[in-house]
């Protein structure tokens, strides 16, 4: 009988276990996304909410009757200024991603090849910066890259250039810009995969006649590919939607799509469009995002074994 | 030390140099009289100027002390959720919506910061027009959106904290008739306080420094402090802000090296008595 009731006791605490995060996600994150992707079929309207009811009460027919508007996606396959932000947006994030995992490798790798008792060092100096404001980091480049900046001017006592060189508000900038503020995120995954390597393989392969450089491509890289592959999509993702970065350091000519977004929602208020405009990112970005998640559901479960 | 090393640490040490520099630059140029920021004026300069400056400008001071609460409540909110979640995932094995609960706690990771926002602005106008509440935008829309991105986080950090744990002690708990609410708290919760400690630093610092979700959820009079530093600096470069840069790093720097060391410190303490349990003393 007591037995009983704790097992029903237990029962119901799990069940609050359980739910407590469940209904919190569920609402603030699950539900968000469903009304993102129903007000980008509605249209724009004056007053509140900014957004026209998808079903409405009809008088004369005593109806409801639901209205879709499809127009919102039509706009973003017609206007060619859409097609350009996206395609534009993926350039500079996999560039970016790419340069970051040439910095962030050779990184990782001396970090992990390292004497243990300095590794913990330095991978505080890798995290420290992360540990600070994201936004300052930002700021700090542009008083590195501007025209009368610390680079220019000291490139211009040291006589190599004659004149000041543009390097911001241009591409290179927000590569600069998101390589600086990912790299720990690139860094951290590779790390923690190369130190796990099994250097005897190494040695195997140095006995067996492999040149150090050939070690390393038949061995050490391809078993360094789940960790590329996170750092690559931990970068990839939040910088195809990267805004701050591209509003302080890039081109005024060439929007990426965040900008454009905070546009549409914040300058032209019609946030129907800008709905629109997020699901289509959404959905552009829902494969490398399932790519994610299995990897992050592999990672927990081999450090249950 | 061969070649291979020198390219090695080479590489190492240029990396770190591209992650420091431009901080130190900044802080550097705090010091500087100009009003040109990067162009150092060596008569007057060093100056504490911008720093009294800083310290007279109520609308920063106002905005830190908003992000102040917020990151504090979302710190705390963030973990006790987390926490829960972590436990579910790491623990309570296969059940209906398991998928789900573990993809939702992943997704914010990797998520853009700007489909989040317009998520969350777009629930509480919703939520305002359904049921009246939220009403209107504010501290409270701003919390319960940090909370809900920064428990990812802390969730990701427990449940590798409890995945690193034998469950056999918890087990054996249970096995000797302790209610499931006191294995938690005798046994499972001291196991994992240290990851408690960093999941709540690291929702603070994220709800601290988030500019683009908060832009989207907050309402008049709830500026906080990287909303306002943005749209400052989207005007180009200034001196007060260099200024307070270099005041948050040095906070940031301290808080780090402290609980690093804290870490190290409780890490030692745990290994020492498991070895004396272990060897039955």
């Amino acid at each position: 009988m007591n037995r009983a009731l704790a097992t029903l006791h237990s029962l119901a605490g799990k069940r609050l276990v359980i739910g407590v995060p469940y209904v919190w996600l569920l609402l603030f994150f699950a539900i968000p996304f469903l009304i993102v992707f129903k007000i980008s079929f509605s249209w724009m309207q004056p007053i509140q909410p900014g957004y026209a009811p998808l079903l409405a009460w009809v008088e004369e027919t005593q109806r409801f009757v639901a209205t879709l508007n499809f127009s919102n996606y039509q706009a973003l396959l017609q206007d060619s200024l859409y097609l350009s932000t996206f395609l534009y947006s993926v350039k500079v994030a996999a560039i970016s991603t790419i340069f970051c995992l040439l910095v962030g490798y050779p990184m990782a790798y001396a970090i992990a090849r390292c004497a243990p008792s300095t590794r913990n060092l330095f991978l505080m100096l890798i995290i420290l910066p992360f540990w600070t404001s994201f936004l300052l980091r930002v700021y700090a480049w542009i008083g590195l890259l501007k025209t009368n900046g610390v680079i220019n001017n000291t490139l211009l006592a040291l006589g190599v250039i004659d004149e000041p060189l543009t390097l911001l508000y241009t591409d290179f900038a927000v590569y600069i810009g998101i390589v600086y503020s990912y790299l720990p995120f690139m860094i951290l995954p590779l790390y923690s995969n190369l130190e796990k390597h099994d250097l005897t393989l190494l040695e195997a392969a140095s006995d067996l006649g492999a040149s150090p450089m050939k070690a390393f491509f038949k061995v050490t890289l391809p078993l360094s590919m789940p960790g590329i592959v996170a750092g690559c999509l931990l970068v990839f993702i939040p910088a195809v939607g990267e805004f701050v970065i591209p509003s302080l350091l890039g081109r005024t000519d060439q929007l990426m799509i965040g900008t454009v977004l905070s546009a549409q929602f914040f300058g032209a208020r019609n946030w129907p469009v800008a709905s629109a405009v997020a699901i289509v990112l959404l959905l552009m970005l829902l494969l490398p995002i399932l790519l994610f998640q299995r990897y992050q559901r592999r990672e927990l479960e081999a450090a249950k074994r | 030390m061969n070649n291979r090393g020198w390219f090695r640490n080479g590489m190492l040490a240029l990396g770190l140099a591209f992650l420091y520099i431009p901080i130190l630059s900044m802080m550097f140029f705090s010091f500087n009289n100009s009003r040109l920021v990067t162009v150092w004026d060596a008569e007057n300069s060093p100056t504490r100027r911008w720093y009294v400056r800083l310290l007279e400008n109520d609308q920063l001071l106002g905005a830190a002390w908003i992000s102040v609460q917020v990151a504090a409540m979302t710190a705390t909110g963030a973990v006790i959720l987390g926490t829960l979640a972590g436990l579910v995932l790491a623990r309570f094995g296969p059940f209906r919506g398991r998928a789900f609960l573990s993809a939702m706690t992943t997704a914010p990771l990797v998520m853009p910061e700007i489909i989040t926002g317009i998520a969350m602005l777009l629930l509480f106008v919703s939520l305002e027009q359904l049921v009246g509440w939220p009403e209107g935008r504010g501290m409270l829309t701003i919390t319960i959106a940090h909370i809900t991105f920064a428990m990812a986080y802390v969730t990701v950090v427990v449940q590798s904290r409890l995945a690193g744990f034998d469950e056999a002690l918890e087990e054996a708990a249970l096995d000797l008739g302790a209610k499931p609410a006191t294995v938690f708290f005798r046994i499972t919760l001291p196991l994992i306080v240290p990851a408690l400690v960093s999941g709540w630093l690291l929702a603070f610092t994220l709800s601290w420094d988030d500019v683009v979700i908060s832009q989207f959820v907050s309402g008049p009079g709830s500026s906080t402090l990287p909303m306002e530093i943005f749209s400052r600096v989207r005007r180009g470069v200034s001196p007060d802000i260099n200024a307070l840069a270099t005041i948050m790093v040095l906070i940031v720097a301290t808080g780090v090296v402290l609980s690093t060391l804290y870490m190290k410190r409780e890490e030692k303490r745990r290994l020492r008595e498991e070895q004396m349990a272990r060897s039955g003393s």
